[in-house]
Parts: structure tokens; sequence; C-alpha cells
């Protein structure tokens, strides 16, 4: 009994210790540590949280006149005209379009490639590949575009002169809405093909040299050591990055296609970031641009949930 | 006599080559297809308009000159470009490292009160942000449209940097370490300075070329943020109006202009942009590479 009452008193005594320590007691020992954080929290503050106020021009009618904060609420009447325009139909069309097809090609190729790479025993000529094929990622996208330019131009583009000097057709790779998409796609995969294969080599290496020895005890040639070896130890990395991706379809690259984009094919161009340019900065239709973007931003952010929420089930670590 | 290699090579063995030579074949297409497009533009970009014109440069220059250069030298406001690419990205890469971190740091000490509130106002900036519009209106109410500050400041806290440097940091300094550094009467900055920052070389390395590469080749911000000075336009920006939209003309002496083929200097003028890069790229590829792995580990 005695002892009881003195555990309690310990017991009391601890919580009033843990209560002299609470509040001040932590600024104190490491003010230094806050005062470092006041640095990017200020930052984040000013250009991430700032901004998200200016999301309520998606429920105003804005007027430059009046300002920001003078500029009367309208509710959803903004979204109500977004939805009822054409191009708004076409951009969310476009947006879910290109990255799907992303995600057939550019998604798939640096597995392949990586599995092709594995092959490879020789260190220099692996070397020298892997350079050359990380090469791209490195480039930015006006680059590219340039580069797509002189080489699949209609006019004076090299593969059109190498066509036209083997006997055929000049081909609008770029001029033409449908070639416009194949290009798009292709020179994605050609981007990002080799960068991607750096996380599937990495899972690969971390493969155990005996399930490989085991297949060739068991009389497994090349082939079948990549499909029931090295493809099934990388599967949790390939579904991991896989839900990654798929939680982005609804996001987009404005660089990659404004720097592709040329007037004569505005079929497909029209992402939505593309879109929110033009409304907003270059029309100055802010409320409208606001909106798309909003809409954009709400449904990108459920995709990467409901992603996130899939990985975590599938057993992965998910990514929040 | 000498016999052919070939012909001592056992069926067995060259059954086995087969697929070894596919392979390596199927690479080195692929290979060249990243190298070769990039060959072209510099074998055009240093022929002879004559020859570009006939449609004659394929992947070696033809009639080698080094005119086009000169014009791009010559030209002012591509030179002048360039310098503010220099400048914005020199300064974004020393405050985006700053406030990473001042960030990293705290937030990898596992003491530190309310740690993983200030992370998720971090982490949250990943998935949610106000959109190009509110950014825009922002830089706008700022007063820093048409400065360089409006490609410094908005970009220069990233969360993804954050993450990595943290985890790094949370890993390679232990809390012993820091205790031990403490009783010998260390407050945190001290720490920070002489002994995180030191033992964190490698990843501030990689960070500080994440920072450098992701500007240098950016042009979205630009594009919306710079309008009206155009003295302040970065390289790429330059680029895009020159080259990919050929809205403007190279600002050339009057003689030259008729004799010159947009295209040799088109072609020439993306060289110039890519050197840079391609210059530094052999010796940060290896960090690039690191600084992947690091953030595919979880935060």
């Amino acid at each position: 009994m005695r002892a009881a009452a003195r555990a309690d008193a310990t017991v009391a005594s601890l919580h009033l210790k843990k209560e002299k320590k609470g509040g001040f007691y932590f600024l104190r020992r490491d003010w230094q540590l806050y005062a470092l954080l006041l640095i990017p929290l200020t930052f984040v503050l000013i250009f991430k949280y700032a901004p998200m106020s200016g999301l309520m021009l998606a429920f105003k009618d804005y007027k430059v006149a009046r300002g920001f904060w003078g500029s009367e609420w309208v509710g959803f009447e903004v979204f109500q005209q977004l939805f009822a325009k054409s191009d708004f139909g076409r951009a969310v069309r476009n947006t879910l379009m290109l990255n799907t097809l992303d995600l057939m090609f550019s998604f798939t190729m640096p597995i392949v490639l990586a599995l092709l790479l594995n092959e490879i025993k020789g260190v220099v000529f692996k070397r020298v590949n892997q350079t050359l094929l990380y090469l791209p990622h490195f480039l930015s996208w006006v680059i590219i575009g340039a580069i797509a330019y002189q080489l699949l131009g209609e006019g004076s583009g090299m593969i059109n002169n190498v066509i036209e000097q083997l006997g055929g057709n000049r081909i609008p790779f770029l001029q033409n809405d449908t070639n416009w998409l194949f290009s798009y796609i292709a020179i994605g995969v050609w981007q990002s093909m080799g960068w991607g294969t750096i996380i599937y080599l990495a899972a690969i290496s971390g493969i155990n040299p005996e399930l490989y020895e085991a297949a060739t005890v068991d009389g497994a040639g090349r082939l079948r050591k990549m499909w029931n070896v090295t493809l099934p130890s990388i599967r949790v990395t390939i579904v991991t990055l896989l839900i990654l991706s798929l939680g982005h379809v609804m996001g987009g690259s404005f660089e990659r296609v404004f720097a592709l984009a040329n007037k004569a094919t505005t079929e497909y161009t029209t992402t939505i970031p593309v879109l929110v340019y033009r409304w907003g900065i270059e029309g100055g239709n802010f409320s409208r641009a606001t909106a798309l973007g909003l809409f954009q931003a709400i449904i990108g952010l459920i995709l990467v949930l409901l992603a996130d929420r899939i990985a975590k089930k599938l057993g992965e670590d998910g990514l929040i | 006599m000498k016999i052919p290699d070939s012909t001592k090579v056992s069926p067995r063995r060259w059954s086995l080559d087969i697929w070894d030579v596919l392979i390596r074949l199927s690479l080195l297409i692929l290979s060249l297809a990243c190298l070769l497009p990039f060959l072209h533009v510099v074998a055009k970009s240093l022929s002879d308009d004559a020859y570009v014109i006939a449609q004659k440069v394929f992947l070696f220059p033809k009639g080698f000159t080094l005119e086009a250069y000169s014009k791009i030298f010559a030209d002012a406001s591509i030179i002048k470009s360039l310098y503010v690419s220099v400048i914005v990205t020199v300064l974004f890469t020393i405050i985006g490292m700053i406030v990473t971190i001042c960030a990293a740091y705290p937030l990898s000490r596992p003491q530190l009160k309310g740690r993983t509130v200030i992370t998720f106002l971090f982490v949250f900036t990943l998935y949610f942000g106000g959109g190009i519009i509110p950014d825009y209106l922002l830089v706008n109410s700022l007063g820093m449209l048409d400065t360089i500050w409006s490609l410094i400041l908005p970009l220069s806290f990233s969360a993804f940097n954050l993450l990595i440097l943290r985890s790094s940091i949370a890993s390679s300094i232990p809390v012993s370490l820091e205790e031990s550094a403490r009783i010998d009467g260390a407050g945190h900055f001290r720490i920070l300075i002489s002994i995180v920052l030191p033992l964190s070389k490698p990843i501030l390395a990689t960070l500080s070329l994440f920072y450098a590469v992701g500007r240098w080749n950016a042009y979205q911000d630009a594009l919306f943020y710079i309008k009206h000075n155009i003295d302040l336009r970065p390289l790429q920006l330059k680029l895009y109006y020159l080259v990919v939209q050929a809205s403007e003309s190279f600002q050339l002496e009057a003689t030259s202009v008729q004799l010159s083929n947009p295209e040799v200097l088109k072609a020439s003028v993306v060289v110039f942009a890519t050197l840079p890069i391609i210059c530094v790229y052999p010796f940060i590829q290896k960090y690039f590479v690191q600084g992947v792995m690091l953030g595919s580990v979880k935060g």
C-alpha cells in the first residue's frame, strides 16, 4: 500500500517534470533550430501558401479595376461557364490522352532497356551506353524542341532529307495533328528512356545471384532468366512506380507541349496548363484560368491520394 | 594464312552469343539515337550555308566555317541572355541550398517538437499549390514581374530536395554525435556549420546540381514573368523565341542579313545553348544518378 502510494507520488512528480518541460522548455532548448526553420517557413508561406488564397478568384468575377478583394463573389458561376467551353473538354481529353500514351510507352521502355543493359557484362560498353542514353534527360525542352524541328521539320528536317533522297515523300512529322501526337510520344520516350533505367538497374543489382545460378542449373537460357528471375524480382519496383505515375495522369508538362507545339497543330496541343496560360496570362481572364487550374489540382490531388492508398493496400511503402 | 576468328567458335558458344550480339546491337542503336540528333545539329552549325540549303549536311559538316558562331558572339542580345542565365542560376542555387539546409537540419533532429506538423507543412506543397495564375498574381503583387527575382525566389524552396537532404542528414549524423557536441558546449548553429555540413558534402553537391541544372533548363516561369524587359530573358527563353517560335530574328548587321540562312544560325544557337550542359555533363552525371537513388528512398 505504501509502496503503491510512493509509486503514485513518483508518477505524479514525473508528470510535474513533464509539465515543466512543456511549452517554453523546448523553445528555450532548441531555439536555434526554430530560428533556422523561420527562413524556409517564410519562403513556403509566401510562395506556396499565399498563392492558395488566390484560388478564391475561381469563385469571383475578377475585374482588374476592382482588384482582388473588391471583385464580386459569384459562387460556382465561373465553373459553370468553364465546363460549357468546348476548349475545356478538349484540354481534359488531351491531358488524359497524352499522359496515358506516355504511360504506355515512356513507362515501359525503361524496363526493357534496363533488362537489356543488365545483360551486358562489359563495363566499358555498358558505361558508354548509359552515358549516351542519359544525355537527353539533361537537355531542356526548348533545346529538344529545337533539335526536333531540325530533324523532323517538313521543309528542311534531316530525316525528311534522307527520306527524299531515298525516293520517298516528305512527311510532316510535327506539322500534322496525328503525326504530332506520335512525334510527341516518341520524343518523350527518347528523352526519358535512359534516365528511367536507373531505379530498375538499382533494383536488379539487389537480386540474389543464387537465383540465377539455380536457374542455370535448371537449364534456363538467357531469355528464360530474364522473364522468370529478373522481372519477378523487380516487380515491386515496377508496381510502385506504375501506381505513382497513375496518380499523375491529370498532371502534365507545360514546357514539353509548349516547346513542341506549332500553329499547324492545335488539336492535341491544347492541354490544361497550356489553356490556363492562354486564358489567364495571355488573355487576361484570370477567374476562368484559375478555375481550370483548380479543377486540375483537385483531380490531381485525389488521384495521387488514391494511388498512395492503392500502393499501401498492395503492401508497398506508399509515398506520403 | 590466318584463319578468321569466327570459324574457330564452336556451334554451342555461337548460339549463346547471338543474343549477346542482338542485345548489343539494339543498345547501340538506341544510344546512337540519343547522340546522332545532336551531332547533326553540330554538323549543321559548322557548315557553309550553301550546303545546308542544298540539304547535303547529315552528320559531318560540309564547307567547314565558324561564321555562324562569330555572328552569335556578335549578337549582344544572346550574350546578354547567357549572362542573365548564369546570374540567375548561381543566385538560385545559393538561395535554394540555404533554404533547404535551414529546413533539413532541424527536421532531421528527432528531439524537435512539432517536427511532424512542420514537415507536413513543407511536404503538402508537393501535392497541392495555387497553380499558374495565383502564382503569377503573387509575383505581380510583389512587384517582381520583369525582374530576375521572379526567376529566383518563387521556386527556391523544393520540398523534394528537402526530403532527400533531411533523410541523408538523419542517417549520417547520429543523435549521439550531436549530443556529445552539445555536451562540449556547441550550439546547433555550431554543430550545423562544423559537423553536419562538412559531413554532408556529397549530398550537398548533388542537390546543388539538381537546383542548378533545373534552373538552367527551365523556361516556363520566364515565359510567364519576363514579358516586357527583353534584356532579362534567360538563355532558354531567348532560344524559345529565336528557334522554336521563330518570332524573333537574329540581331545581325544589315549587310549579312541577306546572306545568312537562319537554319545554320538556329543550329549554332542550339549548340551554343547546349554546350554548357554538355561540358559539365560527364562530371555531374554520377551525382545525378546518386540523387535519383536517394530520391527513390521514402523521405
